[in-house]
């Protein structure tokens, strides 16, 4: 291993993050957009070449400062770890690559630099969370990533993104809180902040109650922030009043970098120590996961405004997630990792289409995208592909971890069959609401619109991740062995 | 080239095809036409080639990929795929001739995509064809659906467009909500979705989820156009008619109607569906099928949309012969498939030619007519009567096997269907043939009309000739046929 490998979990935070300062003292249009997508595009680039080498065998470990591990921060980068960094770095870039028109409509260019430079945080912020190997570090990056996402939410002129924001902020908070308050009873316990050690240490005092007060806050912070069904309220307003192409970027990784630490935590420290946690995280998770599903769909069904219908999706698919996650098996855990790399590339592509879309529609409802297929007919046909992926039709991505999912609901001994009807009826509530939007885009009276165009780079990122979609879906070894190799690490913490 | 090269070679002529017609398209018409020939003649030189090879009891078989354990996208030729293809990638020849004429005639707009997705089509008929597997097949089967509908709504005015969303939402609807769920039923119970001579789920699923899925499946093969998920076929005649007569006479709906047999023989298998209760259902849908249709076409005032419901009749012949689980049948309703290719396509292409020559949609327009065109009028008739199903038209053929295996099981009702929708045929095709060629022409508005193109002209006759040759040279075909029922009913 190169000396530059040996350094690139570090890197994948750092070159971000540094880029930000840099951003802001960027002047001129374009020039702080061009300078994050370049970090941006780094990061990505990180992400592949850390994917290469934890496919290669094992998983990279990195001391901060040369520190050893449990005194120092620890970062550490595994199959789950690289799997969820190549969505949250490829769908920055993406969103990055084809957001300049987009954002530049509604961004003065004084603002642009600050704009650009918190986005840059929120990104090094989620890749921190997903390198790191510290609770603590964790929750520090959890904040950097929370706070610049405030920022981009609230960085459209839609001023209802602003009582929106507000609600994401509160609760966002209320979450972060309840994290550090379980880390804090947990150091307060074991005396120490990093994974390894922590799982070691918490042997001797596992089942005392600080540490199930602890379990129990740390699960619902980060169920809190990774929008699990009922604590999903603030997602909605978020990602429906967020500019667009913000909304790309965080639909696609926000919430999935929780799902990410709460199941590193459960599965690294909890699952072996507390009697009878894998049932309890069953029994309290499966229900939500259920409830989610069908509430996120059915209520999307009906959603007239195509934003919060494919934000209330979003809670739904969290709840597939949650679903494979708590069936605690090999087979259900891959199909909940799995998922969140395919759901991505789905979600991703939609809301780059939805992006698109507005830049020529007057609005995101269902009424203004009426007849807009005849005008738009490349955005609109991958926005079909990646609906299609939604809804889980073979030869997308989304088939794939749907099928593995099926297969593990199949591997239960009771309730497998109810699970499957469960999963097909609501892949068929996904239909009906991606149909919505096909049927008025494609069979709508043409209302009236701008005479808008749509830029050539946001309809090349947008066929970029609609044509993922299809790859992923015919040839998927690379998040399947990923996400297999992800459930493997998961378990061999539980034996 | 051997096999393998072969079956690659005709799933990627036709998107070869394609994209070499979209660039053409920016030259001129001519060169797109030609490319659209040149395209056209060698996949059918390739499918062709296969012909040999399988009837010589070869099974080529080629695997793309794995995309999951147990799931494949493989392609794998045998008889009944054979037949289809080579019927398919025949008729595009044909088609593509008449096309030149009719697209031309009409000045119809945005030709260059309509010759791109009719190339797209025929590739993802291909991929029915030969589909190895359950799930190699619904990819092609969806692909189709998504090609055809640009080819559907090619006016794209307001009821065009209306049409097509019928088409597209009930197709795709039935498809993703009854037909996946029984895939992966399928996959789950058998644990594999090839397509296995004997069928794989014998000992594995029994009672009445025999009836249950086989319903998923019917129903979720939309194109069979089994009551009541036929109104799409009506709704597709808003197409320009080359599109109606090769992919809703021949292409899409014989997909429907092929997938349904290719399920029967080879994923449920003969003998295990004969055995089990609780599936005779399917015999009586089809049935009442073809009455339903023919009587709602006696009705019809419009001619594409009495040829329509004449084909929602004529698949569900497929479907009941399939159904009645003798060999006899089976064999009925793969030659049936290519009888009424035979005949149908001619219908519509005259239908075609009288629209480019005359403007004539509706039947009473038609008074007289066969004295203006008289070669398209003759080839209507032939057409007619081979959907009547009298000799020596290719009709006949195949209704004599269905009847056969009908008396075979003993099933009278299949006999009974048969005669009773033939004597409705006669009902509605005698009229018009009639009123063609014996009534006269109405003295105003006058009339000065003549053929239609030559192009269109020559392929609605080289497909009646076809019509009438397929009574008198069947017998490649039904010894090709024989070999997927080998081993039934013993």
């Amino acid at each position: 291993m190169s000396a530059l490998t040996s350094h690139l979990p570090a890197l994948q935070v750092v070159a971000p993050m540094l880029m930000a300062p840099f951003v802001l003292l960027l002047r001129g249009r374009g020039l702080p957009w061009a300078a994050a997508t370049a970090a941006s595009l780094l990061a990505f680039a990180i992400a592949i070449r850390l994917t290469v080498v934890v496919t290669g065998g094992e998983a990279l470990a990195y001391e901060m400062g040369s520190w050893p591990a449990p005194y120092g921060i620890e970062l550490r980068v595994d199959a789950l770890a690289v799997l969820v960094l190549l969505v949250v770095t490829g769908a920055s870039s993406a969103a990055l690559i084809g957001g300049r028109e987009s954002m530049a409509s509604i961004l003065s260019a004084e603002r642009e630099p600050y704009f650009y430079a918190a986005w840059l945080l929120a990104l090094a912020g989620l890749a921190g969370i997903v390198v790191s190997a510290d609770a603590f570090n964790i929750f520090v990056f959890m904040e950097i990533s929370s706070l610049a996402s405030y920022v981009l939410v609230a960085g459209g002129p839609d001023r209802r993104a602003l009582p929106a924001t507000f609600k994401y902020l509160i609760l966002g908070t209320i979450g972060a809180t309840f994290y550090l308050i379980g880390v804090g009873l947990i150091y307060m316990m074991t005396g120490t902040l990093n994974f390894a050690d922590m799982e070691l240490r918490i042997q001797d005092v596992a089942d005392q109650r600080p540490i199930l007060a602890a379990a129990g806050f740390i699960t619902v912070g980060l169920a809190l922030k990774a929008a699990i069904f009922p604590l999903h309220v603030w997602l909605p307003n978020a990602y429906t009043y967020a500019p667009h192409v913000v909304t790309a970027f965080l639909a696609a990784c926000a919430t999935k970098v929780s799902l990410y630490v709460l199941l590193r935590f459960d599965f690294f420290v909890f699952q072996q120590n507390l009697t009878a946690h894998a049932f309890q995280f069953s029994a309290f998770l499966m229900p939500l996961a259920i409830l989610g599903i069908l509430v996120g769909s059915a209520v999307a069904m009906f959603e007239r405004n195509l934003k919060r219908m494919l934000a209330f999706s979003s809670v739904a698919q969290i709840g597939y997630m949650m679903l494979g996650a708590s069936l605690v098996t090999a087979t259900g855990l891959t199909a909940a990792t799995l998922h969140m790399f395919n759901h991505a590339l789905a979600k991703g592509g939609l809301f780059l289409a939805i992006a698109a879309v507005a830049m020529v529609a007057a609005g995101c409802r269902l009424g203004d995208i009426s007849g807009l297929a005849r005008r738009m007919p490349w955005t609109f046909a991958a926005l079909v592909l990646a609906g299609l992926s939604l809804i889980g039709v073979p030869g997308t991505a989304g088939f794939i971890s749907k099928w593995t999912l099926i297969n593990a609901a199949l591997e239960l001994e009771t309730g497998g069959i109810a699970l499957v009807a469960l999963i097909l009826v609501s892949s068929l509530m996904a239909v009906v609401y991606v149909w919505r939007i096909v049927e008025a885009a494609y069979f709508g009276q043409p209302a009236e619109t701008g005479s808008g165009r749509v830029p050539a780079a946001l309809v090349i990122a947008l066929w970029g991740v609609a044509i993922a979609n299809v790859v992923f879906g015919l040839a998927p070894e690379l998040p399947l062995t990923l996400s297999a190799a992800a459930a493997d690490i998961m378990l061999g913490h539980v034996r | 080239m051997t096999a393998q090269d072969a079956i690659v070679a005709a799933l990627v002529l036709p998107l070869v095809g394609a994209l070499g017609i979209a660039l053409a398209g920016r030259v001129s018409a001519n060169l797109r036409e030609t490319v659209t020939l040149v395209t056209a003649g060698s996949l059918a030189f390739t499918v062709w080639q296969l012909v040999p090879v399988v009837m010589e009891g070869g099974r080529p078989g080629v695997t793309l990929a794995e995309v999951l354990p147990g799931i494949r996208i493989a392609f794998d030729v045998e008889p009944l795929g054979m037949l289809f293809a080579a019927l398919a990638s025949g008729l595009w020849i044909v088609n593509s001739v008449y096309s030149i004429g009719y697209m031309r005639g009409n000045d119809e707009a945005n030709q260059t995509r309509f010759y791109v997705m009719f190339a797209v089509s025929l590739a993802a008929t291909m991929g029915i064809a030969f589909a190895g597997n359950l799930f190699t097949l619904f990819l092609c089967y969806e692909a189709l659906t998504l090609a055809t509908y640009p080819l559907v709504a090619h006016k794209g005015d307001e009821k065009t467009v209306r049409s097509a969303r019928v088409y597209l939402g009930l197709l795709l609807a039935t498809s993703i909500g009854l037909f996946l769920p029984a895939i992966i039923w399928t996959y789950g119970v058998a644990g594999t979705g090839d397509f296995t001579p004997g069928g794989i789920l014998a000992d594995k699923l029994e009672g009445p989820a025999v009836g249950l899925l086989l319903a998923l499946f019917v129903f979720g093969i939309g194109k069979a156009a089994v009551m009541p998920v036929h109104r799409w076929l009506p709704a597709a005649m808003v197409a320009p008619t080359p599109v109606s007569a090769l992919l809703h006479a021949v292409a899409v709906v014989k997909a429907g109607v092929f997938t349904v047999t290719k399920v029967i023989v080879y994923v449920f298998g003969v003998d295990h569906l004969f055995g089990s209760v609780g599936s005779e259902w399917l015999l009586y849908a089809a049935s009442f099928t073809i009455i339903a249709a023919s009587v709602v076409a006696l009705r019809q005032q419009n001619l594409k949309r009495l040829l329509a419901y004449s084909t929602v009749a004529q698949l569900s012949y497929v479907v009941m012969a399939a159904a009645i689980l003798k060999p006899l049948a089976e064999i009925g309703a793969a030659i049936h498939i290519v009888a009424h290719a035979f005949g149908k396509i001619t219908l519509f292409f005259a239908a075609g030619a009288i629209y480019t020559a005359a403007h004539k949609t509706e039947l009473w327009q038609l008074r007289g007519i066969g004295r203006r065109m008289p070669i398209t009028m003759t080839a209507f008739t032939i057409g007619a009567v081979s959907m009547i199903g009298v000799p020596p038209t290719a009709g006949f053929v195949s209704k004599w096997y269905i009847i056969a295996g009908a008396f075979e099981a003993d099933n009278y009702v299949a006999a009974m269907t048969i005669i009773a929708s033939t004597a409705l045929n006669a009902a509605y095709f005698l009229p018009i043939v009639y009123m063609a060629w014996f009534e006269r022409e109405p003295a105003s508005p006058p009339q000065s009309h003549g053929e239609a193109p030559w192009p269109a002209v020559l392929a609605l006759a080289v497909t009646a000739f076809l019509t009438l040759a397929f009574f008198f040279f069947n017998g490649p075909v039904l010894e090709l046929e024989r070999q997927i029922v080998e081993g039934i009913g013993q």
